[in-house]
Protein backbone atom coordinates (compact mmCIF):
# COMPACT_ATOMS: atom_id res chain seq x y z
CA UNK A 1 0.00 0.00 0.00
CA UNK A 2 1.35 3.28 -1.12
CA UNK A 3 1.67 6.80 0.81
CA UNK A 4 -1.55 7.78 1.98
CA UNK A 5 -2.38 11.55 0.36
CA UNK A 6 -4.53 14.43 1.76
CA UNK A 7 -6.96 17.16 0.35
CA UNK A 8 -5.76 20.31 1.56
CA UNK A 9 -7.18 20.97 5.03
CA UNK A 10 -6.68 23.47 7.68
CA UNK A 11 -3.18 24.58 8.74
CA UNK A 12 -3.32 22.45 12.30
CA UNK A 13 -4.23 19.20 10.19
CA UNK A 14 -1.08 17.22 10.73
CA UNK A 15 1.00 16.29 7.79
CA UNK A 16 2.89 13.27 7.38
CA UNK A 17 5.97 13.81 5.45
CA UNK A 18 7.32 10.31 5.02
CA UNK A 19 10.75 8.34 6.50
CA UNK A 20 14.05 9.69 5.93
CA UNK A 21 16.71 8.02 7.24
CA UNK A 22 18.80 9.58 10.05
CA UNK A 23 21.69 6.95 9.43
CA UNK A 24 23.01 4.61 11.94
CA UNK A 25 21.67 6.85 15.12
CA UNK A 26 19.80 5.55 17.79
CA UNK A 27 16.06 4.85 16.95
CA UNK A 28 12.83 3.14 18.20
CA UNK A 29 10.36 2.12 15.03
CA UNK A 30 7.08 1.98 15.99
CA UNK A 31 4.98 0.64 13.27
CA UNK A 32 1.56 -0.60 12.97
CA UNK A 33 -0.52 -2.86 9.63
CA UNK A 34 0.62 -1.38 6.25
CA UNK A 35 3.32 0.64 8.00
CA UNK A 36 5.36 -2.22 7.88
CA UNK A 37 6.06 -1.04 4.04
CA UNK A 38 7.47 2.52 4.72
CA UNK A 39 9.76 0.91 7.10
CA UNK A 40 10.86 -2.03 4.52
CA UNK A 41 11.56 1.26 1.64
CA UNK A 42 13.07 2.94 4.68
CA UNK A 43 15.46 -0.26 4.99
CA UNK A 44 16.24 -0.67 1.84
CA UNK A 45 17.03 3.35 0.88
CA UNK A 46 19.64 2.68 3.66
CA UNK A 47 20.27 -0.62 5.50
CA UNK A 48 21.78 1.29 8.33
CA UNK A 49 19.52 3.16 9.50
CA UNK A 50 18.74 -0.48 11.28
CA UNK A 51 22.06 -0.98 13.21
CA UNK A 52 20.84 0.74 16.71
CA UNK A 53 17.08 0.47 16.06
CA UNK A 54 14.23 -1.48 18.23
CA UNK A 55 11.44 -2.16 15.98
CA UNK A 56 8.10 -2.76 17.19
CA UNK A 57 5.30 -4.02 14.98
CA UNK A 58 1.64 -4.57 15.65
CA UNK A 59 0.58 -6.60 12.49
CA UNK A 60 -2.81 -6.58 11.20
CA UNK A 61 -4.83 -10.01 12.62
CA UNK A 62 -3.95 -13.18 10.54
CA UNK A 63 -1.08 -11.94 8.64
CA UNK A 64 2.08 -13.09 9.87
CA UNK A 65 4.00 -12.83 6.51
CA UNK A 66 4.78 -8.92 7.02
CA UNK A 67 6.05 -9.30 10.19
CA UNK A 68 8.66 -12.10 9.19
CA UNK A 69 9.60 -9.61 6.48
CA UNK A 70 10.51 -6.75 8.66
CA UNK A 71 11.99 -9.17 11.20
CA UNK A 72 14.62 -10.28 8.98
CA UNK A 73 15.99 -5.97 8.59
CA UNK A 74 18.75 -6.76 10.98
CA UNK A 75 17.21 -4.67 13.30
CA UNK A 76 19.40 -4.21 16.66
CA UNK A 77 16.06 -5.48 18.82
CA UNK A 78 12.36 -6.63 16.89
CA UNK A 79 9.31 -7.10 18.98
CA UNK A 80 5.75 -7.90 17.44
CA UNK A 81 2.96 -7.20 19.69
CA UNK A 82 -1.05 -7.75 19.14
CA UNK A 83 -1.66 -4.34 19.96
CA UNK A 84 -0.81 -0.19 20.63
CA UNK A 85 -1.97 -1.52 24.41
CA UNK A 86 0.15 -4.56 24.31
CA UNK A 87 3.33 -2.69 23.60
CA UNK A 88 2.59 0.56 25.50
CA UNK A 89 4.60 -0.48 28.43
CA UNK A 90 7.57 -1.99 26.09
CA UNK A 91 7.26 1.43 24.05
CA UNK A 92 7.10 3.56 27.00
CA UNK A 93 10.22 1.69 28.63
CA UNK A 94 12.15 2.46 25.24
CA UNK A 95 11.29 6.30 25.19
CA UNK A 96 12.21 6.20 28.96
CA UNK A 97 15.64 5.10 28.37
CA UNK A 98 16.70 6.96 25.37
CA UNK A 99 18.61 10.24 25.38
CA UNK A 100 19.37 12.76 22.85
CA UNK A 101 20.01 12.64 19.89
CA UNK A 102 17.39 8.98 19.32
CA UNK A 103 15.28 9.27 16.36
CA UNK A 104 11.53 7.73 16.46
CA UNK A 105 10.26 6.33 13.25
CA UNK A 106 6.74 6.31 13.22
CA UNK A 107 4.24 4.42 10.34
CA UNK A 108 0.99 3.29 9.96
CA UNK A 109 -2.82 4.84 10.61
CA UNK A 110 -3.20 8.48 11.60
CA UNK A 111 -4.25 6.71 15.26
CA UNK A 112 -1.68 4.95 15.98
CA UNK A 113 0.89 7.92 14.99
CA UNK A 114 -1.04 9.99 17.07
CA UNK A 115 -1.06 8.08 20.20
CA UNK A 116 2.69 7.44 19.80
CA UNK A 117 3.74 10.96 18.61
CA UNK A 118 1.79 12.45 21.78
CA UNK A 119 3.56 9.30 24.30
CA UNK A 120 6.56 10.69 23.09
CA UNK A 121 6.76 14.07 23.51
CA UNK A 122 5.28 13.67 26.90
CA UNK A 123 8.29 11.71 27.25
CA UNK A 124 10.60 14.86 26.21
CA UNK A 125 11.36 13.86 22.69
CA UNK A 126 11.43 16.56 20.83
CA UNK A 127 9.07 16.91 17.90
CA UNK A 128 11.73 17.99 15.52
CA UNK A 129 13.00 13.93 16.10
CA UNK A 130 9.72 12.60 15.71
CA UNK A 131 9.16 10.74 11.42
CA UNK A 132 5.80 10.11 10.48
CA UNK A 133 4.45 8.36 7.29
CA UNK A 134 0.77 7.30 7.25
CA UNK A 135 0.21 4.21 5.52
CA UNK A 136 -2.99 2.47 5.77
CA UNK A 137 -6.90 3.50 6.53
CA UNK A 138 -7.89 7.40 6.11
CA UNK A 139 -10.60 6.20 9.77
CA UNK A 140 -9.78 8.59 12.34
CA UNK A 141 -9.21 8.64 15.95
CA UNK A 142 -11.47 11.27 17.81
CA UNK A 143 -12.29 12.09 21.14
CA UNK A 144 -15.60 14.00 21.80
CA UNK A 145 -15.12 17.77 23.41
CA UNK A 146 -17.82 16.83 25.51
CA UNK A 147 -17.65 13.83 27.24
CA UNK A 148 -13.71 13.14 26.62
CA UNK A 149 -14.32 9.86 25.48
CA UNK A 150 -12.00 8.81 22.46
CA UNK A 151 -13.74 6.55 19.30
CA UNK A 152 -11.07 4.96 17.34
CA UNK A 153 -11.50 4.31 13.51
CA UNK A 154 -13.56 6.63 12.87
CA UNK A 155 -15.13 6.06 8.96
CA UNK A 156 -17.85 8.58 8.38
CA UNK A 157 -19.11 12.38 9.10
CA UNK A 158 -20.52 12.89 11.44
CA UNK A 159 -20.41 9.75 13.58
CA UNK A 160 -22.02 8.48 16.99
CA UNK A 161 -20.00 8.78 20.01
CA UNK A 162 -18.81 5.26 20.90
CA UNK A 163 -18.96 7.12 24.86
CA UNK A 164 -21.90 9.15 25.11
CA UNK A 165 -24.00 8.48 22.17
CA UNK A 166 -24.26 12.49 21.12
CA UNK A 167 -23.76 12.73 17.04
CA UNK A 168 -20.52 14.30 16.59
CA UNK A 169 -19.29 16.31 13.92
CA UNK A 170 -15.69 15.18 12.50
CA UNK A 171 -13.26 18.07 12.76
CA UNK A 172 -10.04 18.73 11.19
CA UNK A 173 -8.91 20.40 14.17
CA UNK A 174 -6.03 17.74 15.84
CA UNK A 175 -5.02 17.77 19.59
CA UNK A 176 -0.97 17.10 19.18
CA UNK A 177 -1.23 16.06 22.94
CA UNK A 178 -4.17 13.78 22.95
CA UNK A 179 -3.24 12.64 19.44
CA UNK A 180 -6.86 12.35 18.14
CA UNK A 181 -9.04 15.17 16.17
CA UNK A 182 -11.37 16.96 17.64
CA UNK A 183 -15.63 15.73 17.13
CA UNK A 184 -18.12 18.50 18.10
CA UNK A 185 -21.95 17.89 18.75
CA UNK A 186 -23.75 18.38 15.50
CA UNK A 187 -26.80 18.99 16.52
CA UNK A 188 -26.30 21.65 19.32
CA UNK A 189 -28.42 24.06 17.92
CA UNK A 190 -30.57 21.78 15.94
CA UNK A 191 -31.47 19.41 18.40
CA UNK A 192 -32.30 16.03 16.81
CA UNK A 193 -31.59 17.42 13.37
CA UNK A 194 -28.32 15.11 12.45
CA UNK A 195 -27.38 15.01 8.47
CA UNK A 196 -27.01 12.02 6.99
CA UNK A 197 -23.17 10.17 7.84
CA UNK A 198 -21.19 10.39 4.85
CA UNK A 199 -17.78 8.38 4.57
CA UNK A 200 -14.89 10.49 5.73
CA UNK A 201 -13.31 12.52 2.85
CA UNK A 202 -9.71 12.13 2.47
CA UNK B 1 15.41 52.43 19.16
CA UNK B 2 14.54 53.19 22.38
CA UNK B 3 17.39 54.27 24.44
CA UNK B 4 17.91 55.95 27.47
CA UNK B 5 20.32 57.57 29.66
CA UNK B 6 22.34 55.78 32.23
CA UNK B 7 25.41 56.27 34.63
CA UNK B 8 28.19 54.27 34.68
CA UNK B 9 28.18 53.16 38.43
CA UNK B 10 31.27 50.79 38.58
CA UNK B 11 34.19 49.59 36.29
CA UNK B 12 36.29 46.35 37.58
CA UNK B 13 39.15 44.53 36.00
CA UNK B 14 38.19 41.25 35.47
CA UNK B 15 40.98 39.98 33.82
CA UNK B 16 43.66 41.74 31.89
CA UNK B 17 41.61 42.17 28.99
CA UNK B 18 38.18 42.21 30.01
CA UNK B 19 36.28 45.11 31.97
CA UNK B 20 32.75 45.04 33.83
CA UNK B 21 30.51 47.84 33.75
CA UNK B 22 27.66 48.50 35.60
CA UNK B 23 25.19 51.46 34.63
CA UNK B 24 22.30 52.53 36.42
CA UNK B 25 19.21 55.08 35.77
CA UNK B 26 21.06 58.89 37.05
CA UNK B 27 17.63 59.48 39.29
CA UNK B 28 18.24 55.64 40.57
CA UNK B 29 14.79 54.88 38.79
CA UNK B 30 14.15 50.87 38.05
CA UNK B 31 15.53 49.85 34.45
CA UNK B 32 13.11 47.26 32.74
CA UNK B 33 14.03 43.78 33.37
CA UNK B 34 15.10 41.12 30.55
CA UNK B 35 15.95 37.70 30.24
CA UNK B 36 18.35 35.90 30.14
CA UNK B 37 21.01 36.15 27.08
CA UNK B 38 19.54 39.37 26.76
CA UNK B 39 21.58 42.07 25.33
CA UNK B 40 21.79 46.10 24.83
CA UNK B 41 23.23 48.65 22.63
CA UNK B 42 25.72 50.99 24.12
CA UNK B 43 26.41 54.14 22.07
CA UNK B 44 29.71 55.63 22.17
CA UNK B 45 30.58 59.56 21.59
CA UNK B 46 33.76 58.16 19.88
CA UNK B 47 35.03 62.04 18.75
CA UNK B 48 33.09 62.49 15.13
CA UNK B 49 31.96 58.93 15.30
CA UNK B 50 28.69 57.09 17.59
CA UNK B 51 29.32 53.90 17.70
CA UNK B 52 26.94 51.44 18.67
CA UNK B 53 27.95 48.28 20.32
CA UNK B 54 25.65 45.37 21.25
CA UNK B 55 27.05 43.49 24.51
CA UNK B 56 25.24 40.77 26.64
CA UNK B 57 23.75 41.69 30.25
CA UNK B 58 25.67 39.68 32.86
CA UNK B 59 23.53 40.61 35.65
CA UNK B 60 20.69 39.55 37.41
CA UNK B 61 17.83 39.30 34.90
CA UNK B 62 15.70 40.70 37.67
CA UNK B 63 17.42 43.05 39.11
CA UNK B 64 16.07 46.57 37.50
CA UNK B 65 18.53 48.41 39.70
CA UNK B 66 21.26 48.35 37.04
CA UNK B 67 22.65 46.84 33.78
CA UNK B 68 25.91 45.14 33.77
CA UNK B 69 28.23 44.14 31.08
CA UNK B 70 31.67 42.72 30.11
CA UNK B 71 33.66 43.88 27.59
CA UNK B 72 36.81 42.67 26.08
CA UNK B 73 39.21 44.86 24.81
CA UNK B 74 39.51 44.02 21.08
CA UNK B 75 42.62 46.01 20.10
CA UNK B 76 42.52 44.52 16.14
CA UNK B 77 38.49 45.70 16.79
CA UNK B 78 37.19 48.72 15.03
CA UNK B 79 37.49 50.97 18.80
CA UNK B 80 34.07 50.28 20.73
CA UNK B 81 36.20 47.91 23.27
CA UNK B 82 38.99 50.49 23.34
CA UNK B 83 36.34 53.54 23.76
CA UNK B 84 35.15 51.78 26.63
CA UNK B 85 38.35 50.56 28.25
CA UNK B 86 40.13 53.50 27.99
CA UNK B 87 37.43 56.50 28.00
CA UNK B 88 34.72 55.27 29.87
CA UNK B 89 34.79 56.10 33.57
CA UNK B 90 32.49 55.65 36.89
CA UNK B 91 30.45 58.99 36.68
CA UNK B 92 30.05 58.86 32.71
CA UNK B 93 26.60 59.45 30.95
CA UNK B 94 25.99 57.07 28.24
CA UNK B 95 23.10 56.27 25.98
CA UNK B 96 21.90 52.35 26.10
CA UNK B 97 19.25 50.45 24.44
CA UNK B 98 16.49 49.04 25.65
CA UNK B 99 17.15 45.10 26.26
CA UNK B 100 16.50 42.60 23.27
CA UNK B 101 16.91 38.92 23.70
CA UNK B 102 17.76 36.82 20.06
CA UNK B 103 19.69 34.06 22.63
CA UNK B 104 16.84 33.43 25.15
CA UNK B 105 16.26 29.80 27.00
CA UNK B 106 13.98 27.89 25.35
CA UNK B 107 11.95 26.99 28.34
CA UNK B 108 10.01 23.84 27.23
CA UNK B 109 13.44 21.74 27.24
CA UNK B 110 13.85 19.60 30.65
CA UNK B 111 17.48 20.32 30.86
CA UNK B 112 19.71 23.06 29.53
CA UNK B 113 23.34 22.30 28.56
CA UNK B 114 25.41 25.60 27.89
CA UNK B 115 29.03 25.80 26.64
CA UNK B 116 30.74 29.40 26.23
CA UNK B 117 34.07 29.34 24.85
CA UNK B 118 36.09 32.91 26.48
CA UNK B 119 33.85 35.98 26.26
CA UNK B 120 31.18 33.81 24.94
CA UNK B 121 30.47 33.14 28.51
CA UNK B 122 29.00 36.68 28.78
CA UNK B 123 24.93 35.51 28.18
CA UNK B 124 25.03 32.39 30.56
CA UNK B 125 25.66 34.65 33.35
CA UNK B 126 22.17 36.02 33.30
CA UNK B 127 20.77 32.81 32.06
CA UNK B 128 22.33 30.66 35.21
CA UNK B 129 20.37 33.35 37.24
CA UNK B 130 17.28 32.49 35.55
CA UNK B 131 17.73 28.77 35.44
CA UNK B 132 18.95 28.96 39.65
CA UNK B 133 15.64 30.87 39.97
CA UNK B 134 13.08 28.65 38.09
CA UNK B 135 15.04 25.79 39.15
CA UNK B 136 15.69 24.02 36.05
CA UNK B 137 17.98 21.24 35.62
CA UNK B 138 21.08 22.85 33.71
CA UNK B 139 25.22 22.76 33.13
CA UNK B 140 27.66 25.05 32.08
CA UNK B 141 30.78 24.03 30.71
CA UNK B 142 33.15 27.28 30.35
CA UNK B 143 36.09 27.00 28.02
CA UNK B 144 39.33 28.85 28.42
CA UNK B 145 42.77 28.78 27.34
CA UNK B 146 44.34 29.95 30.77
CA UNK B 147 43.34 30.84 34.32
CA UNK B 148 43.99 34.10 33.94
CA UNK B 149 41.78 34.66 30.77
CA UNK B 150 39.00 33.18 32.90
CA UNK B 151 37.75 36.47 33.53
CA UNK B 152 34.13 35.27 34.82
CA UNK B 153 35.10 32.67 36.86
CA UNK B 154 34.44 34.40 40.08
CA UNK B 155 31.07 35.41 38.63
CA UNK B 156 29.92 32.17 38.15
CA UNK B 157 28.46 30.20 41.34
CA UNK B 158 29.85 27.87 43.22
CA UNK B 159 27.60 24.81 41.87
CA UNK B 160 29.03 21.21 41.24
CA UNK B 161 27.30 21.68 37.64
CA UNK B 162 29.42 24.85 36.73
CA UNK B 163 32.47 23.23 34.95
CA UNK B 164 35.56 25.34 34.17
CA UNK B 165 37.81 23.65 31.64
CA UNK B 166 41.41 25.43 31.06
CA UNK B 167 42.72 24.05 28.11
CA UNK B 168 46.53 25.13 29.09
CA UNK B 169 46.13 22.60 32.03
CA UNK B 170 44.91 19.81 30.30
CA UNK B 171 41.08 20.00 31.11
CA UNK B 172 40.05 20.55 27.35
CA UNK B 173 36.69 20.43 26.74
CA UNK B 174 35.06 17.29 25.46
CA UNK B 175 32.46 17.78 23.44
CA UNK B 176 31.62 14.57 22.74
CA UNK B 177 31.36 13.54 26.01
CA UNK B 178 29.15 16.64 27.06
CA UNK B 179 26.62 15.48 24.06
CA UNK B 180 26.41 12.09 24.74
CA UNK B 181 24.04 10.38 27.26
CA UNK B 182 21.68 13.96 27.52
CA UNK B 183 18.22 13.04 28.91
CA UNK B 184 15.13 13.61 26.31
CA UNK B 185 14.04 16.85 25.94
CA UNK B 186 17.65 18.70 26.33
CA UNK B 187 18.71 21.69 25.33
CA UNK B 188 22.00 22.81 24.09
CA UNK B 189 23.38 26.70 23.85
CA UNK B 190 26.50 27.54 22.32
CA UNK B 191 28.29 31.19 22.51
CA UNK B 192 31.90 31.59 21.68
CA UNK B 193 34.19 31.96 19.06
CA UNK B 194 33.17 30.56 15.19
CA UNK B 195 34.91 27.33 15.45
CA UNK B 196 34.00 26.44 18.97
CA UNK B 197 30.53 27.24 17.61
CA UNK B 198 30.77 25.32 14.74
CA UNK B 199 32.43 22.39 16.97
CA UNK B 200 29.25 22.12 19.02
CA UNK B 201 26.57 21.94 16.21
CA UNK B 202 28.59 19.95 14.03
CA UNK B 203 29.30 17.25 17.05
CA UNK B 204 25.28 17.46 18.00
CA UNK B 205 24.42 16.77 14.60
CA UNK B 206 26.64 13.72 14.30
CA UNK B 207 24.78 12.60 17.36
CA UNK B 208 21.77 12.93 16.09
CA UNK B 209 20.42 15.88 17.84
CA UNK B 210 17.32 17.28 15.93
CA UNK B 211 17.99 21.17 15.21
CA UNK B 212 15.40 22.40 17.13
CA UNK B 213 17.31 21.75 20.35
CA UNK B 214 20.74 23.54 19.27
CA UNK B 215 20.76 27.39 20.00
CA UNK B 216 24.27 29.20 18.85
CA UNK B 217 24.98 32.89 19.35
CA UNK B 218 29.02 34.05 17.41
CA UNK B 219 29.54 37.17 19.17
CA UNK B 220 29.85 39.33 15.87
CA UNK B 221 31.72 42.41 15.96
CA UNK B 222 31.60 44.22 12.32
CA UNK B 223 34.96 43.41 10.84
CA UNK B 224 36.75 46.03 10.14
CA UNK B 225 37.94 45.85 5.96
CA UNK B 226 39.29 48.01 2.97
CA UNK B 227 37.05 51.33 2.34
CA UNK B 228 34.00 50.95 0.01
CA UNK B 229 31.31 52.99 -1.93
CA UNK B 230 27.57 52.04 -2.44
CA UNK B 231 24.73 54.29 -4.46
CA UNK B 232 21.43 54.60 -3.16
CA UNK B 233 19.02 53.59 -5.42
CA UNK B 234 16.13 55.57 -3.76
CA UNK B 235 18.34 58.97 -4.08
CA UNK B 236 20.98 58.70 -5.95
CA UNK B 237 23.51 59.25 -3.75
CA UNK B 238 26.75 57.67 -2.97
CA UNK B 239 28.18 56.96 0.53
CA UNK B 240 31.79 56.24 1.39
CA UNK B 241 32.23 53.37 4.12
CA UNK B 242 35.58 53.51 5.90
CA UNK B 243 37.90 50.73 6.68
CA UNK B 244 36.91 51.03 10.13
CA UNK B 245 33.02 51.46 9.84
CA UNK B 246 30.53 49.33 9.09
CA UNK B 247 27.97 50.19 5.89
CA UNK B 248 25.48 50.41 8.58
CA UNK B 249 27.29 53.04 10.92
CA UNK B 250 28.17 54.89 7.35
CA UNK B 251 24.28 54.91 6.52
CA UNK B 252 23.52 56.40 9.71
CA UNK B 253 25.96 58.96 9.53
CA UNK B 254 24.54 60.24 6.35
CA UNK B 255 20.94 60.49 7.99
CA UNK B 256 19.64 57.14 5.95
CA UNK B 257 17.31 55.83 8.10
CA UNK B 258 17.76 51.89 8.74
CA UNK B 259 15.78 49.63 11.05
CA UNK B 260 18.09 47.64 13.05
CA UNK B 261 18.38 45.70 16.61
CA UNK B 262 21.32 43.74 17.19
CA UNK B 263 24.24 45.20 15.32
CA UNK B 264 25.62 41.75 14.69
CA UNK B 265 24.01 39.73 11.81
CA UNK B 266 21.95 38.08 13.59
CA UNK B 267 18.70 39.57 14.54
CA UNK B 268 17.71 40.25 10.41
CA UNK B 269 16.04 43.85 10.80
CA UNK B 270 18.59 45.76 8.62
CA UNK B 271 18.60 43.36 5.65
CA UNK B 272 19.08 45.38 2.33
CA UNK B 273 18.03 44.42 -0.67
CA UNK B 274 20.34 44.71 -3.23
CA UNK B 275 19.88 46.71 -6.87
CA UNK B 276 22.94 45.69 -8.87
CA UNK B 277 25.99 44.74 -7.89
CA UNK B 278 29.46 43.72 -9.90
CA UNK B 279 32.35 43.10 -7.47
CA UNK B 280 31.89 40.53 -4.20
CA UNK B 281 29.54 41.19 -1.28
CA UNK B 282 32.10 40.02 2.03
CA UNK B 283 29.33 38.12 3.93
CA UNK B 284 29.28 38.08 7.51
CA UNK B 285 25.96 37.67 9.06
CA UNK B 286 24.34 34.57 10.07
CA UNK B 287 20.85 35.80 8.80
CA UNK B 288 21.24 34.95 5.13
CA UNK B 289 20.43 31.96 3.33
CA UNK B 290 23.46 30.83 1.06
CA UNK B 291 21.05 31.75 -1.77
CA UNK B 292 20.37 34.84 -1.16
CA UNK B 293 24.37 35.09 -0.60
CA UNK B 294 25.43 33.31 -3.46
CA UNK B 295 23.15 35.55 -5.94
CA UNK B 296 24.10 38.62 -3.84
CA UNK B 297 20.77 39.96 -3.34
CA UNK B 298 20.80 41.05 -0.48
CA UNK B 299 23.49 42.39 1.77
CA UNK B 300 23.71 42.71 6.05
CA UNK B 301 24.96 46.36 6.69
CA UNK B 302 25.28 46.00 10.06
CA UNK B 303 28.57 43.70 9.22
CA UNK B 304 29.00 42.76 5.36
CA UNK B 305 31.12 44.70 2.96
CA UNK B 306 31.53 45.11 -0.39
CA UNK B 307 34.76 44.68 -2.98
CA UNK B 308 34.36 45.90 -6.66
CA UNK B 309 33.26 48.11 -9.08
CA UNK B 310 29.33 48.95 -7.70
CA UNK B 311 27.28 47.88 -5.54
CA UNK B 312 23.35 49.55 -5.57
CA UNK B 313 21.65 48.96 -2.33
CA UNK B 314 17.57 49.43 -2.13
CA UNK B 315 17.84 52.24 0.64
Amino acid sequence: MPRTEFSPAIFSRPVYPGLISQGAVPAIMLAEGAGAEALIDLALADASVMDRAHVIYIPARGDSATGARLGQLGAKMYHEAPSYAACLERYRKALADAHMGTWLYLAGSEGLIGQAAAEATAAGLPADAILSEHRGPVTRRMQCVHCKGITEEVATDPFTCAHCGRSLFVRDHFSRRLGAFQGVAIDAETPGIVPEPRSIQR
Amino acid sequence: MSAQVLQVAEVEALSPLVTRFRFVHPEGEALPLFSGGAHVVVEMPDGAVLRRNAYSLISDPLDGSGYEIAVRRDEAGRGGSRFMHAEVAVGDLLRVGAPVNLFALDLRARRHVLIAGGIGITPFLAQIRQLIRLQLPFELHYAVRSRAEAAAARLLPDLAQVHLHISEEGSRMDLGEILSGQPLGTHVYVCGPEGLVDGVLDTARCLGWPKGALHSEAFLAPPPGEAFEVTLARSGRKIAVGPHQSLLEALEAAEVEVPWLCRGGACGQCETHVTSCSGHIEHHDHWLSDEARASQSAIMPCVSRFRGADLTIDR
